[in-house]
């Protein structure tokens, strides 16, 4: 098995996702088809291929340091499901 | 058993940029929460970074100054992970391949020289700003918080060092000296209060003569030079009692509280995150040509080492006197504007700046580029001792009130008719009146106790408020004696 | 006059002889959005106000003696993974369902510059994850050929809406297939530039390092007109290539003579219906008849990416979806007693499963221990991918294959079973793999349904491409549409 029930609570955690028992077994089952068949390529020798990240070999894109202009704090927090003070809103953290 | 401390820290720097990491946002502190905010540092669904070229060009700077290796293929990581501080919830960072990698930094200590190697320097954006509310403030028991992202996205060095360290003093040391060379760079004003300047401290004990490392404790909330050294010290106790008791230590992140004295337990290793660092595939790599590193290196202003040397070959200062000196730019600044203005011995000036002016900046808690005193009151105030106009004794006082008004010291001693009495006649008539009062302290002075010629003198100074030329009172009191 | 029917050119053509107006033809459209909205559902949302004051504007223009850009006064959709500032923007989710963005998109806004009058917002697969449009977390839009079946994904809404005349053209995204399988699937044009030719900022990320996008129209000829507007430099995304803007137009030139075409074999295989087949070698033969020089070929390595794809794109979408946590904008929880219960139970209500799927494949794939062996191995298969289409582009201009396996499936039919979803873009994913442009044109039908033919050009072949494109839909003379 390329993933197991304790691998799936896992990765929710880390990925904060509420997952219900029966959500977990069901994951649990789809997930492993998939790694079972993405997992293959492991199988592959690549010692001597060099990892691509970018399709298009761009390299050295940097912008001047110049301000530019800001959104007003009205428009910054229109869409913040909670604010106060004009800043957003967390319920408490520990 | 005898324990050793190993102490590393990581230092984060932020950068002295108009605009912020990767968005145009201005980076000025102290605006209104989320006045400094766009769709970028927000993180905003569809919104891409662009790099701050100038941030990438201080970090070389700065390991270019300490004698890094430069990364000529450098690219940025996500470092993932969930906290309310961050828009993304990944912070733009860098990983495998930092700007710069080992460097070092050397340490003059009291009585030894010592050297900590600097592992890395990498750059990374800052987060936002939380305000706990309710629960005294505090993130345990506060009802909510409120989020400010104006700082979000700011540039932000981090520079971690070797776990050279030995004690809280080269801990100290080096995290200043890290300071006067990122200042007299230009690249941060390293201000502590404000944050612009944070240093977490790792620290582990092992007994005396072993390779290996023991547990380590991450020390955060050290907001100032005097609390890095204090936390330090209480974390060595704190460990060093546990491991004579057989107690073992635990790997957590401590919180050192400045008003308690004591570390206590932030978070243990249970929590630790798995960062899921990967190459952020919304930048591409820098590849960086070896001449324009070169150039930067040509173009690196004086460094403090640099200054020092040349304290003790041209003003033929002392190493200790020249060490302090530069251990802030402003210091530094501040000495040589002195010394370019007054004509005599720079070692006077040094004296002056290392003893009463740093005194009273230390107990005001004020730095020397924002006192009121200034090197033109500096100069003035000595040529006035030069030239006999007052005595070193009333120049202490009137350095008082210079330091408390910023008047010019000519004003005050006009003001305060502190001028020295140089008068042959009018000393000569105190020096009378003394010894007519006080026939026992010249019997004594006959007797051959030395003490009472002492006691004349100061008799004479008092009656002349202190402001008669010490020498004429010598002189003249030996003669009618 | 059915103006809905017509394609951006002719359009143009009357707008500018003041045949028409502009408010007429936004209007033609917005009763064919009456008609037959209700059995598509392409739109999330409709802009209509929006689209009648830009036709007025546009019209005020041409009474005013203006000279108009060939894309003024066309009614467009806009798939909504786009930013469209005051409009808004749901990304197909429930966790952007009251989403207002403050900004437009750099893709939308230059087409906005060009005078389009933008009819509404798509429907898609949540966050672009899927290929059927099933995934949205509102609603299934239906294939006009065939309302009991899909019109495709991610940019089903996109494809319908065109293929239902919804609108004269649209914009979609295109991260393993987005823009040609749905188009494919619908019987119209579709085309993934070049990755970096058109800017990204301000379309919702899937995976930033695939995602690109791209137009639906009527045939290749809209296809390069609005392409002369869609691209360009973008100071904005680090990820955006510069380039002299040519004219893609000019590049629409019905001749093959000593162009050649490569078919790898990989793409022709076991996987593909035989129906298609057959159509897609009539197609070969058609292009053969135009004097193109049409030979099979092998990329060796694609059988990999699928693999690759299904571990690169999740894990850059665990990180990029990571932002959706209730805190600045969409949804949170009402009553959540802290901050990682408001975590946990916004996504959890918010996302839907398919978008969970992806979100813990790729949070797996490259968190400790699993890295090398997933991430760090598939951009190294990725590699050898581009090498393989380094080596045919050597020998060939264009290659071309089947854009989908099959044609369109029956709603319902694949939900239950995600790999048997992801395996509709086996022909597409490989493409963005590579970053290389690639166009869906239809090239016949199965059972009545419309088969799509993909022509994949060089890096920054779009010229090449269109041409290709061109000629075969000026040869083979596609005129079907889908009885509504
Ligand atoms: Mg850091
Ligand atoms: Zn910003």
């Amino acid at each position: 098995m390329a993933i197991s029930e304790k691998d799936v609570k896992h990765v929710a955690w880390l990925a904060r996702l509420a997952l219900s028992d029966a959500e977990v077994e069901k994951f649990a089952k789809q997930l492993d088809v998939i790694l079972e068949h993405a997992g293959k390529i492991a199988e592959l020798d690549t010692k001597d291929v060099q990892p691509t990240a970018h399709a298009i070999p761009l390299k050295n894109v940097l912008r001047e340091d110049k301000v530019g202009r800001c959104l007003a704090p009205e428009v910054a927090l229109a869409n913040a499901p909670h604010q106060e003070d004009q800043a957003f809103v967390v319920p408490r953290i520990v | 058993m005898e324990f050793e401390s190993v102490i590393g820290l990581e230092i984060h720097v932020e950068l002295d940029t108009e605009s912020k990491m990767f968005c145009g946002c201005s980076t000025r502190f102290g605006e209104a929460p989320n006045t400094q905010t766009c769709p970028v540092c927000l993180g905003m669904p569809g919104s891409l970074p662009v790099p701050n070229k100038k941030a990438v060009e201080y970090v070389i700077r700065t390991g270019l100054a300490i004698f890094c290796d430069i990364s000529l293929f450098s690219q940025f990581h996500r470092k993932n992970y969930f906290y309310p501080d961050m828009p993304k919830n990944y912070q733009i960072s860098q990983y495998d391949i930092p700007l710069c990698i080992d460097g070092h930094v050397d340490l003059e200590m009291e009585d030894y020289a010592t050297t900590i190697g600097v592992t890395r320097i990498h750059l990374e954006e800052d987060t936002g700003k939380l305000l706990h509310i309710g629960g005294a403030g505090r993130i345990a028991g506060a009802d909510y918080s409120q989020v400010d992202f104006n700082r979000a996205g700011v540039p932000l060095m981090e520079i971690v060092s070797e776990p050279d360290i030995r004690t809280p003093e080269e801990a100290k040391a080096y995290a200043q000296k890290i300071r006067a060379i990122l200042v007299s760079l230009g690249v941060s004003d390293c201000n502590m209060d404000q944050g612009s300047m944070r240093v977490d401290a790792n620290i582990s004990l092992r007994p005396v003569g072993r390779e290996e490392l023991g547990v380590k404790a991450e020390l955060k909330n050290l907001n100032s030079f005097r609390s890095l050294q204090r936390g330090l010290a209480y974390e060595i106790e704190r460990q060093t009692k546990a491991l004579q008791n057989g107690e073992a230590i635990v790997q957590e992140t401590r919180h050192w509280d400045e008003t308690k004295n004591t570390t206590s337990t932030l978070r243990t290793k249970e929590y630790a995150h798995d960062y899921r660092y990967f190459p952020d595939p919304d930048l591409v790599p820098m590849e960086f040509d070896p001449e324009w590193i070169e150039g930067l290196r040509a173009e690196l202003p004086e460094l403090p080492d640099e200054r020092k040397e040349r304290y003790m070959s041209d003003f033929g200062l002392p190493a200790h006197d020249a060490n302090l000196l530069v251990e802030t730019k402003a210091t530094g600044d501040f000495f040589e504007a002195a010394v370019a203005l007054y004509g005599g011995d720079a070692k006077i000036m040094s004296n002056w700046i290392l003893g009463d002016l740093t005194y009273y900046l230390n107990s005001e808690n004020v730095e020397i580029d924002a006192g009121e005193v200034k090197p033109a009151h500096l100069v003035e105030m000595v040529e006035l001792i030069d030239d006999g106009t007052i005595s070193g004794k009333i120049a202490k006082e009137l350095f008082s009130e210079m330091f408390k008004t910023g008047k010019m010291p000519k004003a005050i001693v006009e003001e305060k008719g502190m001028t020295q009495i140089s008068g042959q006649d009018e000393i000569a008539k105190i020096v009378d009146d003394v010894i007519a009062q006080n026939p026992d302290a010249v019997q004594e002075f006959h007797d051959g106790k030395e003490r009472a010629f002492g006691f004349l003198v100061g008799q004479a100074m008092r009656l002349t408020k202190g402001r008669g030329n010490p020498q004429l009172i010598n002189r003249l009191l030996k003669e009618r004696l | 006059m059915e103006l809905f029917k017509l394609t951006i050119h002719e359009l143009h053509e009357k707008l500018v002889s003041k045949e028409i107006s502009a408010k007429e033809l936004a209007q033609s459209v917005f009763s064919r959005i009456d008609d037959v909205e209700e059995r598509v559902k392409s739109y999330i949302t409709v802009t209509r106000d929006v689209a009648l004051a830009k036709a007025d504007e546009i019209d005020k223009k041409i009474a005013g003696g203006e000279r108009i850009g060939p894309l003024a006064g066309i009614p467009t959709a806009i798939k909504d993974v786009m930013n469209t500032e005051g409009i808004r923007t749901t990304c197909g989710s429930k966790i952007l369902d009251n989403y207002i963005p403050v900004y437009t998109s750099t893709a939308v806004k230059n087409l906005l510059e060009e005078g389009i009058v933008m009819t509404g917002k798509t429907n898609m697969d949540e966050f672009a994850m899927g290929s059927s449009t099933e995934n949205s977390g509102f609603f299934v839009t239906h294939n006009p050929w065939d309302l009991e079946r899909v019109p495709g994904g991610s940019s089903g809404g996109s494809a319908s809406v065109v293929a239902a005349d919804e609108a004269i053209f649209s914009l979609g995204s295109d991260t393993g297939g987005s823009i040609r399988q749905p188009a494919a699937l619908c019987g119209i044009v579709g085309m993934k530039p070049t990755y970096g030719l058109v800017s990204r900022f301000g379309l919702i990320a899937f995976a930033s390092s695939l995602d690109q996008i791209g137009p639906f129209t009527k045939d290749v000829t809209d296809c390069a007109i609005v392409l002369n507007h869609l691209i360009g430099h973008d100071i904005n995304d680090s990820t955006s290539v510069k380039i002299d803007k040519p004219d893609y137009t000019k590049a629409l030139v019905n001749d093959l003579n000593g162009i050649k075409i490569g078919v790898p074999k990989e793409l022709m295989a076991e996987g593909i219906d035989s129906k298609i087949k057959a159509v897609i070698e009539n197609s070969l033969k058609l292009l053969e008849a135009n004097g193109a020089v049409v030979a099979e070929t092998s990329l060796p390595n694609i059988e990999h990416s699928l693999s690759a794809y299904y571990i690169i794109a999740p894990a850059e979408a665990s990180s990029n979806l990571a932002r959706f946590d209730g805190v600045r904008y969409g949804y949170r929880v009402p009553d959540a007693v802290d901050l990682i219960d408001m975590y946990m139970r916004t996504r959890a209500e918010g996302f839907g499963d398919e978008v969970k799927r992806r979100i813990m494949l790729g949070t797996y794939a490259l968190s400790a221990g699993y890295y090398d062996a997933y991430y760090g191995q598939a951009q190294k298969v990725r590699t050898l991918i581009i090498d393989d289409f380094n080596r045919a582009f050597t020998d060939y201009d264009v290659l071309v294959s089947p854009t989908t396996p099959t044609t369109a499936f029956k709603i319902g039919e694949k939900v239950d079973d995600p790999l048997k979803m992801y395996l509709s873009d086996i022909c597409t994913i490989p493409v963005n793999l590579a970053g290389l442009p690639g166009i869906s044109v239809p090239c016949g039908t199965v059972d009545g349904l419309p088969v799509g033919l993909q022509v994949i050009g060089k890096t920054l072949g779009e010229e090449m491409m269109l041409r290709v494109a061109y000629s075969f839909e000026q040869s083979f003379g596609w005129s079907e549409k889908p009885k509504l």
